[in-house]
């Protein structure tokens, strides 16, 4: 079945027409894969040292000072002119990233006081501790985005999931795992990570875990509502009639009829994440202190209003990066409204 | 006498369909006359008429002229519009489930044109409304004002429409097929409705109908219309006697006729169901309590031969389809129901699957009855995959392509999805999909009643072939008499779940003994 449906070549013809949608998803791809890259953008480390010593690749593998030729068996600073002349002596040359810095490079060398302007050396200037801005933000992106992609994927299989239990049967189980809904929505999530925050040191993984357990909530009474309809259909009836098992015609005939309204709500459901995990890192009850990320900029930024560049920059890169994924929502849901074409 | 509406050269285009909706169509009405606008569905009948008072999408292009009461339809700004919509000519539609507001009460419905057209308020607007509903034949109108649409019965709901047209006291009355929702003793009486309406105001009426009888017993004058064009145009006794384009005798000729092959003395008893009762509990209070039964249906007996056909009738609510739906297992029942020797009240739903490739069933709706998702060929094949009757591709692919030949369709079409097909070819495909399994029963619950005439009678004799060739037994249930009766060998008449009266088809149509009976009869002939 590599054939597209004609039915599915229609959807991306209409997405594609939203040009405004389609526009920001280009633009969204683009970023994205460029911050997937972001070691090879932005590190203080150099891509490629060559030398007489041989040939180095030092953000894929660590190498000791002496197999440059110096003298210590630790890790290099490859920022110090120290190691720059090191190789130099031995006839090399190396490669730097475009961005000279890591996200967690602290800059010794400020002409003033960190937080430091905008130059030449630092693009959009450092935070108060003298970190390059824009590397923290390549990182920081990355990352924002990265636990977006997950909770929603999280999120969609799980409200996916319970929504079809609940709207295919109906009756009992759907009444119980509602009124579950209801008590477990209820419940304050803060008050959580901040309980958590105590017990353990949150992480990435941990932020991910907990707030999965809350935010496939969101998309199951979507998925039930579309299931109930689905499920009165003629042509389930039909499978039945055929001898089709429950778990058949749930995969066969209902989901992938319910998934419009599925599909529709994904990039939005991907903007709350990382609204949330941006808003949990601007409180402190986010990543691990040090780690990049847009929540910790602007906190930043608050704290630093002496320096502008700061709060601007996380606010502007912020604010676009909502505004593509909500363009990019409402061309999905162009592409799914069935009587679009029509008007 | 007057020309209320006048429409010249009228040609409508959607946006992205390449053929016109509508190309070339020329139409007056004068008052006091009846024009019925025939054709079947996708003739471009309903959105001429829409196109009359400018109320299709503005994407719509529209050419020609219309003139409307002396008003050009077509320049008119919106303001003008709006007060020849009601006054001049007023629409009802077809479902009224749908065309009336169902938060909006009778008293709301009807009265919003009078409040606007008229300025009336109070007790006169009350007084008016209650005048209105009585002349739509609204027993005890006073106290039907405060009711919302699902408490009125379908016949009710009707005539509050109409009665909502009638506000505006329009010279021009357009019906959008405005029986076809209904069962066949109310549509007799809305359409003498109809008719007396018409004498008594002198108003036009357009009447969109896909029903010759409705045509035969209500129009002056008819236009056939086909694919967007007026193929045929004169009064309708003469088309009706005379027709004169193919297409209208097509129309005329579609009508159900014939019978199916007779029985083979031998057959083999298939179905056997004995009192079968299904009740659906009604729930009230916080605890859920059983506080009564509705009964669907209400201890019934039949039994079914090879190669026969029992036609169940009955108007809608009877019970006929949810007997249809206990009879295959696809609602819980009592009583005995054996098919093939084998007790299918007993068996759960699990242990029921590999029993019910002997019982299919095909639907009304061919949209609704095909997952849109799944190309044709998966379609019908899925019984064969779920009952693992053919392990191997290319024989599952030789037995898809064989039953699509028999059923009529082109093979090649097997990688198409359903959005594809006309109405016809997909009920083509829903019946291909129970015949694969080689079903000793088919149920087919108004296999023909979302159908033109002419796709009807097409799948009509498809039915009849399959089962003389196959002999299987079908349960053809159907409101539509003239269908049931060129399908049945015996015929069971249904009211409240219950059985009215059973007997061989000629003896039910030619001598009817209960009541009921010939109540419906008298309806269909009309």
């Amino acid at each position: 079945m590599v054939k597209i449906s004609p039915l599915t070549r229609r959807r991306w013809h209409t997405f594609r027409r939203n040009r405004r949608g389609y526009v920001s998803t280009l633009i969204f791809a683009l970023l994205f894969a460029l911050t997937l890259f972001a070691e090879v953008i932005a590190n203080d480390r150099p891509i490629i040292v060559k030398s007489d010593a041989g040939l180095f690749f030092p953000i894929v593998t660590s190498y000791a000072e002496t197999d440059f030729g110096g003298d210590f068996p630790t890790e290099p600073d490859y920022r110090d002119p120290y190691f720059a002349e090191l190789v130099k002596e031995k006839n090399g040359w190396m490669i730097w990233p475009l961005i000279p810095f890591a996200f967690d490079t602290v800059s010794k060398d400020l002409g003033g006081q960190a937080p430091s302007k905008p130059d030449g050396q630092h693009w959009l200037g450092t935070d108060d501790q003298a970190r390059d801005v824009l590397a923290r933000l390549i990182y920081g992106f990355r990352i924002s985005v990265l636990f977006g992609l997950c909770l929603t994927a999280i999120s969609a299989v799980i409200g996916v999931g319970v929504g079809a239990i609940q709207g295919y049967y109906g009756g009992w189980i759907d009444l119980g795992l509602q009124r579950f809904i209801e008590v477990w929505g209820g419940l304050p999530t803060l008050y959580l990570l901040i309980i958590l925050a105590a017990v353990v040191t949150p992480n990435f993984w941990w932020l991910l875990g907990l707030m999965a357990l809350f935010s496939w909530m969101a998309l199951e009474g979507v998925v039930r509502a579309e299931v109930l309809r689905v499920r009165n259909f003629d042509y389930v009836r039909a499978a039945r009639a055929l001898g089709a098992s429950d778990g058949i015609i749930l995969i066969r005939h209902v989901l992938p009829n319910a998934m419009v309204a599925t599909v529709t709500f994904l990039p939005f459901l991907m903007n709350s994440s990382i609204s949330v995990l941006t808003s949990l890192d601007f409180l402190g009850f986010g990543l691990p202190p040090g780690s990049p990320s847009l929540g910790e900029l602007l906190a930043q930024g608050k704290n630093n209003i002496q320096a502008p560049w700061l709060g601007i920059t996380g606010f502007i890169v912020l604010a676009s990066l909502l505004t593509l994924l909500v363009f990019m929502g409402e061309a999905v849901r162009d592409a799914f409204d069935p009587r679009r074409d029509q008007r | 006498m007057s020309v209320l509406l006048d429409i010249q050269n009228l040609r409508i285009q959607f946006p992205g369909v390449d053929v016109p909706a509508v190309s070339g169509l020329d139409l007056q009405i004068s008052a006091g006359e009846t024009l019925a606008l025939v054709g079947e569905s996708g003739s471009g009948k309903s959105v001429s008429a829409l196109a009359a008072l400018r109320l299709l999408p503005k994407s719509a292009a529209v050419s020609g002229s219309i003139t409307l009461a002396g008003v050009d339809m077509l320049t008119a700004p919106e303001a003008l519009l709006r007060d020849v919509r009601g006054t001049k000519a007023a629409i009802i539609f077809q479902e009224p489930m749908t065309a009336l507001n169902p938060l909006h009460t009778v008293e709301r419905q009807v009265g919003e044109t009078l409040q606007q057209k008229y300025r009336l308020t109070g007790p006169t607007l009350r007084a008016r409304i209650i005048e209105l509903l009585s002349e739509v034949g609204i027993d005890a109108p006073e106290t039907r004002l405060a009711s919302f649409p699902h408490q009125l019965s379908g016949g009710q709901r009707q005539r509050v429409m109409i009665a909502a047209a009638l506000a505006g006291d329009p010279d021009l009355l357009i019906a959008d097929e405005p029986t076809t929702a209904l069962d066949v003793t109310l549509q007799v009486q809305i359409l003498a409705l109809l008719k007396a309406l018409q004498t008594k105001r002198g108003m036009g009426l357009l009447l969109i109908t896909h029903d010759l009888n409705v045509v035969r017993r209500m129009a002056d004058r008819v236009i056939v219309m086909q694919r967007g064009l007026a193929v045929e145009e004169g009064t309708a006794a003469g088309v009706m006697q005379h027709p004169q384009h193919a297409y209208t005798q097509a129309l005329i000729a579609a009508e159900p006729s014939g019978a199916p092959a007779p029985v083979p003395a031998d057959a083999d008893s298939v179905l056997e169901a004995r009192d079968v009762k299904v009740w659906f509990p009604i729930k009230k209070g916080v605890l859920r309590r059983t506080v009564g039964y509705l009964k669907g249906v209400d201890g019934i007996s039949l039994s079914l031969k090879a190669g026969e056909t029992l036609g169940v009738v009955g108007e809608s609510g009877s019970g006929k389809s949810t007997l249809g739906y206990a009879l295959i297992g696809l609602l819980a029942a009592q009583g005995v129901i054996s098919i093939a020797d084998v007790d299918l009240s007993r068996l759960s739903g699990r242990a029921l699957r590999p029993h019910r490739r002997h019982f299919q069933i095909v639907f009304q709706d061919p949209y609704g009855a095909l997952n849109p998702r799944l190309a044709v060929g998966d379609l019908i094949g899925e019984g064969l995959d779920l009952h693992k009757l053919e392990p191997t591709a290319a024989g599952r692919d030789a037995k898809i392509v064989a039953v699509m030949r028999e059923v009529g369709l082109d093979p090649e079409m097997r990688h198409r999805y359903p959005h594809e097909f006309s109405g016809g070819q997909r009920q083509r495909i829903a019946i291909a999909r129970a015949l694969i399994l080689q079903p000793r029963i088919i149920v087919l619950d108004e296999p023909t009643s979302a159908l033109d005439r002419s796709v009807q009678a097409q799948v009509i004799a498809l039915l009849r072939d399959l089962q003389a060739k196959h002999g299987i037994a079908y349960v053809f249930i159907s409101h539509d008499l003239a269908v049931v009766r060129a399908m049945s060998h015996r015929i069971l008449v249904m009211r409240h779940g219950k059985i009215v009266e059973e007997g061989s088809a000629e003896a039910i149509f030619t001598n009817p003994q209960a009541s009921y009976t010939r109540l419906l009869l008298e309806a269909s002939k009309a």
